[in-house]
């Protein structure tokens, strides 16, 4: 029952990462009808110059805050120097230049920073609370929670009560019209690769300190999971993500615990199958009417 | 005289010339690998063991891109998971080969291994299309490398496992057998491929890949054309790990790594997708660009070039392709538009 409540605790707390992460590709995919593959790469990029800040000042919250600057920069260089420029008429195409991108982020990174593992010291005890005797969440759990949870509450303020989120929604949804009436249709598409880019940062920030450290390939398996996390949620639904994220995050938690760690990879694997196979549109898929 | 010929050619009763050049087409594939034979064969013997070993390597890569340039060009399927099914085909020859000391008897096991797993993937990605099918892919090419710490009493973790080889026949060197094995492997590969591209199966796969319900309409069957075409590039997959195994005489999970996968796909899109003669550019570039790669860093004395900067120039060349010239990808954009807009 404990080690239960423990695992319980500690899945959301991951769940909460993977919905960050999943949200970041669900932003992109909604406005841009791209899975970015290279988010993992971007996000790891920017918790690299989080370390280079952090070990030059010693402040982790001014590399945090540099993170995040650096996702929203990364985001806008990716979307105007390179995914503007490709050729949207086919999927494949933006996935083949995602994955250009992936190899030239992890190499150029491997090149500054050299291949092995960084150790990413948190701002916060990871050393759990116990209640009764039971150990249920760490200091650093709770800002995770607060971060994601902020990060949320934020987005959808931006999407559903400012001007600035109803052009970005009317930009993608349809972008003639919204030219026609007077929208930067571009620059909204910027705007969103720049927000995707610092959420899947963030997350990234969350999540390097909790696995084996910062390394180019340090975000490979937390895409996959995110990925997961977007589809179950359907890709298209930012509810979807967040809930998918928190089921994916369990699912792993309870493996780990109950079974091996080193099964919960092929678990979250499993659970993508079975959720494209069974529901492709994802649990949560609404817009049946949108074209591509 | 030449205007006859032409008239000859086009006409849709087939003329005893007309004839005659399909015969020859049909051989063509024949010429060409008889021709690559001898070619590798003078090669193996005036090269030095070391450009031996590469050749070899060059080789068993090719095996591997024209597999999925059938898969990805002609059929439309993009498959992130073929340095996972690479792997599969390495362990399972390491395990026969350490088992029975057989090489013919490991090459079956591997290839029978892999066509099991392409099977079971094909049949999940025949149903799957674009960034879904991508991401599907991706996640095996992922989580297979880890199944070697789970069952680690077999797999042997990270370490891996090392491939025992009886010592090549007569007093041929090594890499020159290793050169001969991985080319045989190859050119037989590419013989299977072009015989079934050119026929009634090639023509299915580009239904499939152009238009489904067309395809369908005119009697293909599009579920059993996707899965089949990924079986084929599946074997090609795992014949190619299984050569990978008996160059390298050892098997383990860095030698299978996500980039692999990826740079799997950057040979077969530079290559021109679709075209076997493209893999064979892709598979020539996998080689040639690390070593260059690898001369550069050792000029400038910095050990951390090494292995990454063959990583950026792979993705830049890769990036600045697709953006300068997508061309290669024109013929499968179509299709992709027309199953979204159906899926939606």
């Amino acid at each position: 029952m404990n080690q239960f409540v423990y695992l319980t605790f500690d899945g959301l707390s991951r769940g909460a990462v993977y919905a960050a992460f999943a949200l970041a590709l669900v932003l992109i995919w909604r406005a841009a009808r791209i899975v970015n593959f290279a988010q993992g790469a971007m996000a790891v990029a920017a918790v690299y110059v989080a370390y280079s800040v952090t070990s030059a000042t010693g402040s982790y919250w001014l590399g945090f805050v540099a993170a995040l600057v650096a996702g929203l920069a990364l985001g806008v260089i990716v979307e105007r120097v390179v995914m503007r420029f490709v050729d949207h008429s086919s999927p494949l195409n933006g996935v083949v230049v995602a994955l250009g991108l992936v190899l030239v982020i992890q190499g150029v990174l491997g090149i500054v920073y050299g291949s092995e593992f960084h150790p990413v010291e948190t701002p916060f005890s990871r050393d759990a609370f116990e209640i009764g005797g039971i150990a249920l969440l760490s200091r650093y759990d709770l800002f995770v929670f607060a971060a994601v949870g902020a990060v949320v509450a934020s987005l959808t303020l931006l999407f559903t009560r400012t001007p600035i989120g109803l052009r970005m929604r009317a930009a993608a949804f349809a972008p003639d019209v919204s030219r026609l009436l007077g929208v930067s249709v571009g620059g909204m598409l910027t705007l969103g690769w720049a927000l995707a880019s610092a959420v899947g940062s963030l997350a990234g920030m969350l999540v390097v300190p909790t696995e084996l450290g910062l390394h180019p390939t340090a975000m490979d398996v937390v895409f996959i999971s995110a990925f997961t996390a977007a589809v179950v949620g359907g890709l298209d639904s930012p509810i979807g993500a967040v809930t998918g994220g928190l089921i994916v995050g369990l699912l792993l938690s309870y493996v780990s615990g109950y079974v091996e760690p080193t099964v919960a990879p092929m678990a979250v694997l499993l659970l993508l199958v079975v959720v494209l196979l069974g529901k492709p549109g994802g649990l949560f898929s609404s817009s049946k009417a949108r074209v591509a | 005289m030449t205007d006859m010929k032409t008239k000859a050619s086009a006409s849709p009763v087939p003329t005893k010339v007309a004839q005659e050049r399909r015969s020859m087409r049909r051989l063509a594939p024949i010429a060409a690998v008889l021709a690559g034979g001898v070619v590798i064969l003078i090669l193996s013997y005036t090269l030095e063991p070391f450009r031996n070993y590469q050749l070899a390597t060059v080789g068993a890569y090719f095996c591997v891109t024209a597999g999925l340039t059938v898969l990805t060009g002609l059929n439309g399927q993009l498959s992130l998971g073929h340095g996972a099914l690479m792997a599969t085909g390495a362990y399972s020859f390491a395990l026969a080969q350490n088992k029975w000391l057989s090489l013919p008897l490991s090459f079956v096991v591997a290839i029978a291994v892999t066509t099991l797993a392409g099977a079971v993937i094909g049949l999940a990605a025949a149903r799957l299309r674009g960034p879904y099918l991508a991401g599907l892919t991706l996640a095996v090419a992922i989580v297979v490398p880890s199944v070697t710490s789970t069952f680690d009493e077999t797999f042997n973790s990270d370490q891996g496992l090392s491939v025992v080889l009886d010592p090549p026949p007569g007093t041929i060197p090594m890499e020159r057998w290793q050169a001969w094995l991985a080319w045989t492997g190859a050119l037989l590969t590419v013989l299977l491929l072009a015989f079934l591209v050119r026929g009634a199966f090639g023509r299915r796969l580009r239904a499939v890949r152009d238009d489904e319900t067309a395809a369908k309409l005119a009697g293909v069957n599009i579920a059993r054309t996707q899965v089949l075409a990924f079986v084929v590039s599946a074997v090609c997959a795992g014949l190619s790990g299984a050569l990978f195994a008996v160059l390298a005489q050892s098997v383990s999970p860095g030698a299978f790594p996500l980039t692999l996968s990826l740079f799997l796909v950057m040979a077969i899109v530079i290559g021109g997708l679709g075209s076997l003669f493209g893999a064979l550019l892709g598979a020539i570039l996998l080689v040639a660009l690390p070593t260059f790669a690898q001369s550069v860093a050792e000029q400038t004395g910095s050990h951390r070039l090494e292995g990454n900067l063959a990583l950026v120039v792979f993705g830049v060349v890769l990036i600045v392709v697709m953006l300068a010239a997508p061309g290669g990808l024109a013929s499968i954009r179509f299709t992709f538009i027309r199953r979204f807009r159906r899926e939606r």
